[in-house]
């Protein structure tokens, strides 16, 4: 098994379909030459020329919107938005257009686009350059969204996302593209819609996404060493939802967690805690906690970043509020 | 699970016919005109039928702009594709949807273009080439630039083209379209149907340039201008734009100067507009009426087109009064492919 780093993943799922399929091509502003914002498109223009690995003018409704038009005739693009923040720029085409397209025409339009983008805390960017905006998108009917945390996951799913009929929205942490992991050697997609659980575990289960899988993996070591077995579960696609895999986890273990970067109000976590407390209310032993960003903008100096966004301590500590360990 | 709806198949026969040589012969001018009053009668109609309670939603008619929409589709070939506006009712019949389709989409029937999902302001029929009409202002135009770059990377001699109106050209997605297309110079044409209002707001208050083809030129675009009432004129000047990018020169913004007889939607009072303004512009630019003069028509003769237009019209209305009412449950299928 090759180990790849979930940048590298990511482009191994784009070039591995650019290869094999003339359909799909890239597209974003400064993807060329710079490689992406992220790094992650880097050599690709050498391989697949100018044509097929498109820098776009800093015009992220035209850039979506566009997106969209390919994808109405038959292709299959991958619209690279250089911030989530960004995708409020493009939230039109996105929202209105893409999502709603199929719907209104009467199911005659079919959609087959993937809107790439990433964001996360933890290098002081500020308020405008590390939103976590999963929540706006999958309020959406008509989108698909994906937020995936593993190598081998950001590679499966993206390629899923690319041969997927429907508008998908893929989200990447920042923070992640560095972390390495081994990936099988050919591509095995994964379904859009199943979560995967990292972690076995009988006293707590931790559905968490994002940076906070790896960080309530942490936690989960550090509660194991108090005595406190937990499961975690990444949802991996956040529209739709596998609820399956989650209430079940939590009909085993009594007791869930919900954690991830974005603002806890209104998160998606409140929609996750509303699914388990519903399907799973005579199996819950304590009430559901939550885990996410305090209830601010993202501030600039590292020590209120830091403050603002949470941590595999955050989740250590709600997952020992459920067991009366706190 | 897929179009559902859309598998069903009673997909009519167009009425409109749809031919292409550089300029239009009297034989074809005589079938333009008959096209014109089709969708005048239409649009009649829809203004009555709101008016009588049996229409719901938004509706905004094409009354006045009849010879753009039937201009610049006959001049298309086949293969190329469109987006409208949110006064959609002309261009989508003049693209070769059958009345009785866009009917029953405004009665939300099953068998309307649309299967009762879109109404008024989203009618497609992709079948032939209508990639629909857009509720959002300027919201078609990206789509267009985007199907224009498939045409292009794929080798298709297909050009996709884009209406619009003067208040569109306010909005981010124009300029930033028009940009990308002529950055990539795709094959696509942009047809401004400049009626002079945005809704209700006149040109002088949300433009501060007269002339709005300068904005396509701005970007370096090949820019044409027609009267938008003379049909002639129209279908010449969209066939040079349709020439031009389909021979890979890039995309083209043709301006068609036109009148909107009628409000912004069915039941406006239009208390921000002169009254006889809108009355002298329907005395001396009716588009129809200009035809017709050119034609030398009898009364006897265009009385004949005229029956045979209602006819169809008011068979529309029949046939969408009969259509099938979609089960409620059925919105929630086709939300996703």
């Amino acid at each position: 098994m090759p180990e790849l780093s979930y940048r590298e993943a990511v482009r191994d799922a784009l070039a591995t379909a650019m290869r094999q399929d003339d359909g799909v091509f890239i597209m974003g502003e400064d993807i060329a030459e710079m490689g992406g914002s992220m790094g992650v498109t880097s050599g690709m223009l050498e391989e697949f020329g100018r044509e097929r690995v498109r820098n776009t003018p800093i015009s992220e409704m035209a850039l979506a919107g566009a997106a969209i038009g390919a994808a109405l005739q038959g292709m299959r693009p991958v619209a690279e938005i250089m911030y989530e923040d960004f995708m409020t720029l493009a939230a039109e085409q996105v929202v209105n257009q893409a999502a709603k397209l199929r719907y209104m025409s009467g199911g005659q339009l079919t959609v087959p686009v993937v809107f790439r983008t990433q964001g996360g805390a933890g290098w002081s960017p500020g308020a405008q350059h590390a939103q976590q905006l999963e929540a706006w998108f999958v309020h959406i009917p008509g989108l698909k969204v994906v937020f995936a945390s593993t190598p081998e996951d950001v590679r499966g799913l993206l390629w899923s996302a690319i041969y997927d009929d429907n508008p998908v929205v893929f989200f990447e942490h920042r923070t992640l593209y560095g972390i390495k992991g081994n990936v099988p050697e050919k591509i095995e997609p994964i379904p859009i819609g199943k979560a995967r659980v990292h972690r076995e575990g009988e006293d707590v289960t931790v559905i968490a996404t994002g940076r906070l899988v790896h960080e309530s993996l942490a936690a989960a070591e550090e509660a194991e060493k108090q005595g406190v077995s937990v499961e975690v579960v990444d949802p991996r696609t956040l529209q739709p939802l596998d609820e399956e895999t989650l209430v079940t986890s939590v009909k085993k273990t009594n007791r869930a967690v919900v954690a991830h970067e974005a603002v806890t109000r209104m998160g998606f976590g409140a929609e996750v805690a509303s699914v388990l407390q519903y399907q799973a209310f005579d199996w819950l032993d304590a009430p559901i906690e939550r885990v996410g960003a305090k209830f601010s903008p993202l501030p600039f100096a590292p020590v209120m970043e830091q403050f603002v966004v949470p941590h595999a301590d955050d989740v250590l500590q709600a997952i020992l509020r459920t067991v009366n360990k706190a | 699970m897929v179009d559902e709806c859309h598998r069903t198949n009673h997909k009519l026969r167009a009425v409109a016919k749809v031919e292409t040589k550089t300029s239009l012969a009297k034989g074809d001018l005589r079938d333009v005109l008959r096209e014109m009053l089709l969708i005048r009668r239409f649009e009649e109609k829809v203004e009555e039928r709101f008016r009588a309670g049996d229409l719901p939603g938004f509706l905004h008619v094409a009354i006045g702009q009849e010879a753009c929409a039937v201009g610049v589709c006959r001049a298309l070939e086949d293969g190329d594709i469109i987006a409208s506006t949110h006064r959609a009712h002309g261009h989508t019949l003049a693209k070769g949807t059958h009345p009785n389709e866009l009917m029953a989409e405004l009665y939300g029937k099953t068998e309307g273009c649309s299967h009762g999902y879109g109404g008024s302001m989203h009618l497609y029929d992709v079948e032939r080439g209508n990639m629909g009409a857009n509720a959002v202002i300027g919201g078609g135009l990206p789509h267009i630039t985007g199907a224009a770059l498939a045409f292009q990377m794929r080798g298709e001699p297909r050009v996709a083209l884009a209406f619009f109106g003067d208040g569109a050209t306010n909005i981010g997605t124009f300029h930033e379209s028009l940009n990308l297309a002529q950055l990539w110079k795709v094959p696509a044409v942009f047809v401004l149907e400049d009626n002079k209002w945005a809704e209700s707001t006149p040109e002088s208050q949300h433009s501060p340039i007269r002339d709005l083809s300068e904005r396509a030129k701005a970007f370096g675009m090949k820019a044409l201008k027609a009267d938008g009432q003379d049909v002639e004129a129209v279908y010449k000047t969209a066939r040079q734009a349709l020439e031009h990018a389909r021979s890979g020169k890039g995309p083209v913004f043709v301006h068609l100067d036109c009148v909107r007889l009628h409000g912004h939607y069915i039941g406006d009072p239009q208390v921000y507009r002169d009254k006889d303004e809108a009355r002298k512009l329907a005395e001396t630019r009716d588009p129809i009426t200009m035809l017709r003069g050119k034609l030398e028509l009898s009364d006897e003769e265009f009385e004949e087109l005229d029956v045979e237009v209602t006819e169809i019209v008011e068979a529309s209305v029949e046939f969408a009064k009969n259509g099938t009412d979609p089960a409620p449950e059925d919105a929630l299928k086709n939300i996703y492919a």
